[in-house]
């Protein structure tokens, strides 16, 4: 317990050090005021305890000491009533005696009784005075009888010396004794003074008399001796004391043992060790005289209990004291209680410490949590005031960016960069609004707005972002790896209507987040958006591949890759995998002509069913309870390996509930995971359509021509102009800008469609396309690759050299293609010999790597050459600077694998540039 | 057998070899660039595709028996096959080009082992599938000149 104190003093003194910290401005409660002051308490009130409790020990040990005087007194009382009755007893037999003589000695004549026949009568009634050691009779003689009793006896009367009796007044010859104390006849009892003065008082008052206690002849054990008158005749009714005088014939006395009679008493009766008892004879109160019992015997004197004895005598006085034996032993019950007591004090005391203690830290922490809230508060404050100001700042510059994005003319893959730059930037705005909504969220104030808006186009938005987003990291990771990366794809039931109402920022917003949550967690297979009608019952029907993007991987064919996802890559949800998928583009055959009615159906609501499946690492079974709670991924590691705040989908639930839907997940970890969601939207009407067809970004509507594209990868058509599709595909493939601007010095400009494919990339590819195909006139075989390119390449010497011949066919096959005169050579030594100057190459496209003599050193002397060549021309034609570095061939690399290094590598040797040459 | 069908019967198994990864798009490119003026170009670039590969696979089959294996030397090949392969369109042959280029780069002798021998498997593949579209090719050439 002492180290419990000590503990809760040590937390004090902390308490008190947080107290000091906290200042002084606001208020204490009487606790606090008083803290200080605890272990001062804590003290006096186990000091009080200590108190409280000797008293109540004291006091029960009192209870204790008078219920031992209580024992004493009525123990001793009961002796000294019985001591007084059994003296009583004796008292009386020897009145009997008394009587016995006066009658038998006196009334008769002659008389009756002689020693003889005394001694035979007191032997055999002796049980009856078992406390008198002997009875004896005195006869009382004048001094002027003494001669006639003399001789009448034939004895003369002895004094207690034994000797003659001196001359007196009166004798007390004893006659009759009993034959115990026979020795003491003729004994003139007046000679004692004890005995004189016993019988005077005697015969005065006709009682037995006793005197004082002396040790007895013969057993020298302490006693009395008791006297007796005997009267000669029938005394008057009421005689008085010279009457009784007069009338006084004799004396019997008798010895009384007094030891051995309480001896015996106490014999008699119970808890006779547990007292000791002394009887004194205290008729002279300054000496009292022992009559029994040690007076030096130890005992315990504090507890003394004093008796009054009568033994008939009227002259003196008796009494009996009892006292115990031993000590009043400890009482071992008192002390147990009171040692409990006062632990039990101890332990309020100490509970009431703790809980005050305890009090004072938590209103300590209180204070603290007061201020750390008043100070999140603040930053709060803070924080919504930044929230509310910076997206405005972003805001304000984004739209004068992405105003200007598209206002000049631009070649097509300029072109879907910029588009994509613009949608981006859009989401970014979006985005941008989305952080203010979640803010909107947490405070409860978030509104929906109906605006008509297009479903395909939004998940052509978000999927295109995130296409982007996966290209990147696709190219950030390895270039070897760029066929792992997932696979996006969108399919929207033809069921659902183009044109919806319904709040388009939210929409965008929960798919964003979820095919975004997919994109981070989803190394490779797929992530397939599935849009259906929720009201359906036959989902598979009259439904068609409305939109496929396939973005992120090389496969240019969605179903082929399916196929081959299929095999590779199982998704959590087995409903809503590729199989089905499948099944709906079969029946979409069969039932292509089906007639979609869905006008008598414009009053109701549309409840969209939309599921997002991934072959990610899933969800861990431990958190699938927990993954709508706000701030909560699955584990620390996966914040660090994916980032992300864990907030995301927590809104998009919130969001979903607040479109009237609800949002729900299945998913094993390391296979996937697929969250569906349902979501009510208005129909749109005809008007509202109308209005907002323009303002929206439309695909082109000649869409169905791009289907054809994608799953047959051969030439399409569009609007009637033929386009050659491999020119398209041709460097579709992750290229730097630099690799762009080889590629299109190389014969494949305006053409150029970077992968992954999506459709408005691909329809601004188209539309330039269509805008050079209506400069030249509709109708225009282009089958024969860009006229600008075959003009500008028509009849040029071309030289390629590469080890590698497939590759050297290949290229070569792809120049002559467009007019040019193409020569080849396998190293690089062969190609210095054919460069000597003069040279008639228009361009040269070296391979970097080849054995004995790669690119670089092929093209170092070359330059060596060409410059010397400058020189001397310059030299010889001073003025005429126009002509200066004339000798110059464009010699391009050609690399499989291009990256910032080798381009770096390709300018230092003087080339001119870089190809990614398949 | 009718010139049309043999044509189809081409593009479909060009397709099924789309299908399966075994090609991919530059495949198609390299179609297209056969015309009249050069008519045998697919069939040329094939063969010596296949030249190619042979040799460049026995080298790097020398090259892993010995016992200290030089990787540097093993990555000139590799990456001479991977050109290759990536000039003729052969998507799946690339893949395995560069796990074997992986496993060089981790100077991992058992996964390089493994890799070639996916590389051969995946050789022994296109070639087959090679050797059978070549057959429809030079079908559809014979059947054409005899029209002419």
């Amino acid at each position: 317990m002492v180290l419990k104190l000590q503990q809760s003093h040590h937390h004090q003194s902390v308490a008190v050090k947080g107290n000091e910290q906290m200042g002084t401005k606001r208020g204490y409660t009487f606790i606090q005021s008083n803290r200080d002051w605890l272990p001062k308490l804590i003290l006096l009130w186990v000091m009080v305890m200590g108190f409280i409790s000797t008293w109540i020990y004291k006091k029960m040990d009192a209870d204790n000491n008078v219920r031992r005087e209580e024992v004493l007194s009525s123990m001793c009382d009961q002796r000294a009533r019985m001591l007084q009755d059994q003296f009583s007893v004796s008292v009386n037999h020897v009145h009997a005696l008394a009587l016995l003589v006066a009658t038998f000695h006196y009334y008769k004549n002659p008389s009756a009784i002689d020693q003889e026949t005394f001694a035979e009568y007191t032997a055999r009634a002796a049980f009856e005075r078992p406390l008198l050691s002997g009875v004896a009779y005195a006869e009382r003689v004048v001094h002027s009888g003494r001669e006639k009793f003399e001789k009448q006896h034939g004895w003369t009367i002895k004094a207690m010396q034994r000797e003659p009796s001196r001359l007196r007044d009166e004798y007390a010859p004893l006659i009759f004794s009993q034959e115990t104390i026979s020795y003491i006849e003729s004994l003139d009892m007046m000679s004692g003074e004890e005995d004189r003065e016993n019988i005077v008082r005697a015969r005065a008052t006709g009682k037995a008399v006793l005197t004082s206690p002396f040790r007895l002849l013969g057993s020298h054990h302490l006693g009395v001796v008791l006297t007796f008158p005997v009267y000669k005749s029938k005394l008057p009714p009421k005689p008085t004391m010279e009457e009784r005088i007069v009338a006084t014939a004799g004396y019997l006395g008798g010895a009384i043992d007094v030891e051995s009679l309480v001896e015996n008493l106490l014999g008699q009766l119970a808890g006779n060790q547990a007292i000791l008892v002394n009887v004194y004879d205290i008729t002279n109160s300054s000496d009292p005289l022992v009559m029994y019992g040690h007076q030096n015997q130890d005992g315990d004197w504090a507890v003394v209990h004093e008796s009054k004895l009568d033994f008939g005598d009227p002259f003196r006085k008796h009494q009996m004291i009892c006292r115990y034996h031993q000590k009043a032993p400890t009482s071992w019950t008192a002390l147990t209680n009171v040692f409990l007591f006062f632990v039990i004090c101890l332990l309020v005391g100490y509970i009431l410490y703790g809980a005050v203690i305890h009090i004072v830290k938590v209103e300590d922490d209180f204070r603290e949590m007061q201020e750390l809230k008043v100070r999140a508060e603040a930053a709060d404050v803070a924080k919504s005031q930044f929230l509310a100001t910076v997206p405005h700042e972003i805001r304000t510059p984004m739209n004068g960016m992405l105003a200007l994005l598209l206002d000049t003319d631009l070649s097509s893959t300029q072109r879907g960069y910029a588009q994509t730059a613009q949608v981006c930037g859009k989401a970014l705005i979006t985005l941008i609004n989305e952080v203010i909504d979640r803010a909107k969220i947490e405070a409860g104030k978030l509104e929906l707005e109906t605006v008509p808006f297009n479903i395909r186009s939004i998940f052509d938005n978000v999927l295109s972002l995130f296409s982007e987003k996966s290209r990147n990291k696709g190219v950030e990771v390895s270039r070897d790896k760029t066929n792992r990366k997932p696979s996006l794809a969108v399919f929207v039931s033809d069921k659902v209507p183009e044109m919806v109402m319904g709040d388009l920022g939210r929409f965008r917003q929960i798919i964003t987040n979820l095919v975004g949550n997919s994109v981070k967690f989803t190394e490779r297979g797929h992530i397939f958006v599935k849009v259906h009608l929720a009201e359906s019952t036959q989902p598979v029907a009259d439904t068609k591949v409305e939109t496929c993007l396939n973005g992120g991987s090389d496969e240019g064919l969605l179903i082929s890759s399916a196929c081959q996802f299929k095999t590779g890559y199982e998704a959590a949800d087995e409903r809503n995998s590729w199989d089905s998928f499948r099944h709906l583009v079969v029946d979409e055959e069969l039932r292509y002509d089906a007639p979609v009615n869905t006008i008598d159906e414009a009053s109701r609501g549309i409840t969209l069913m939309v599921s997002v499946e991934d072959t990610g690492i899933g969800i861990p079974l431990i958190v699938q309870d927990r993954v709508f709670t706000p701030f909560m991924q699955a584990d620390s590691s996966t914040s660090r390996n994916y980032g992300g705040t864990g907030i995301g989908l927590s809104i998009t639930k919130c969001l979903v509930e607040l479109m009237g839907g609800h949002i729900s997940f299945i998913s094993r970890p390391q296979v996937g995971s697929t969250f569906s969601f349902t979501t009510v939207f208005k129909r749109c009407n005809k008007a509202s359509y109308n209005d907002t067809k323009k303002s929206i970004v439309e695909l082109p509507s000649g869409f169905k021509g791009l289907k054809a594209i994608v799953v047959d990868g051969k030439p399409g058509k569009q609007n009637g102009h033929v386009f050659k599709l491999p020119k398209v595909i041709l460097l579709a493939k992750n290229i730097t800008n630099v690799e762009l601007e080889k590629a299109k010095a190389a014969g494949f400009a305006d053409t150029v469609i970077m992968k992954p494919m999506r459709a408005s990339m691909a329809a601004a590819c188209l539309q330039q396309v269509l805008g050079i195909g209506k400069k030249r006139q509709a109708g225009k075989d282009m089958l024969n690759g860009s006229p600008v390119l075959h003009g500008l390449l028509c009849g040029k010497k071309i030289l390629v050299v590469d080890d590698n011949m497939a590759h050297q066919r290949v290229f070569a096959g792809a120049l002559k293609k467009f007019g040019a005169a193409v020569e080849c050579r396998e190293s690089g030594k062969a190609a210095l010999k054919l460069l000597q100057l003069p040279c008639c190459f228009y361009a040269c496209f070296m391979d970097i790597q080849m054995p004995e003599m790669d690119g670089f050193e092929a093209t170092h002397p070359i330059r060596m050459m060409e410059s010397k060549a400058n020189e001397q021309m310059n030299g010889g034609m001073d003025e005429d600077s126009g002509r200066k570095g004339e000798w110059h061939v464009p010699i391009l690399a050609m690399t499989a694998d291009v990256i910032h290094a080798t381009y770096d590598e390709c300018l230092k040797c003087r080339m001119d540039g870089c190809v990614e040459a398949l | 057998m009718d010139l049309a069908a043999l044509k189809t019967q081409l593009k479909n198994f060009v397709q099924s070899m789309f299908e399966e990864g075994v090609l991919d798009n530059q495949f198609s490119q390299i179609q297209a660039l056969q015309d009249s003026t050069n008519p045998n170009f697919v069939e040329e670039v094939i063969t010596l595709f296949c030249n190619d590969a042979e040799r460049i696979i026995n080298e790097i089959n020398r090259n892993l028996g010995y016992q200290n294996v030089d990787f540097s030397n093993l990555d000139s090949y590799v990456h001479q096959l991977k050109g290759s392969s990536s000039s003729i369109g052969a998507n799946r042959l690339k893949l395995a080009c560069a796990n074997l280029h992986q496993a060089s780069d981790e100077r991992n002798k058992e996964g390089c082992l493994q890799a070639l021998q996916l590389i051969t498997c995946e050789y022994c593949l296109l070639r087959r599938k090679f050797q059978a579209l070549l057959h429809l090719e030079r079908s559809i050439v014979e059947l054409e000149t005899n029209q002419k």
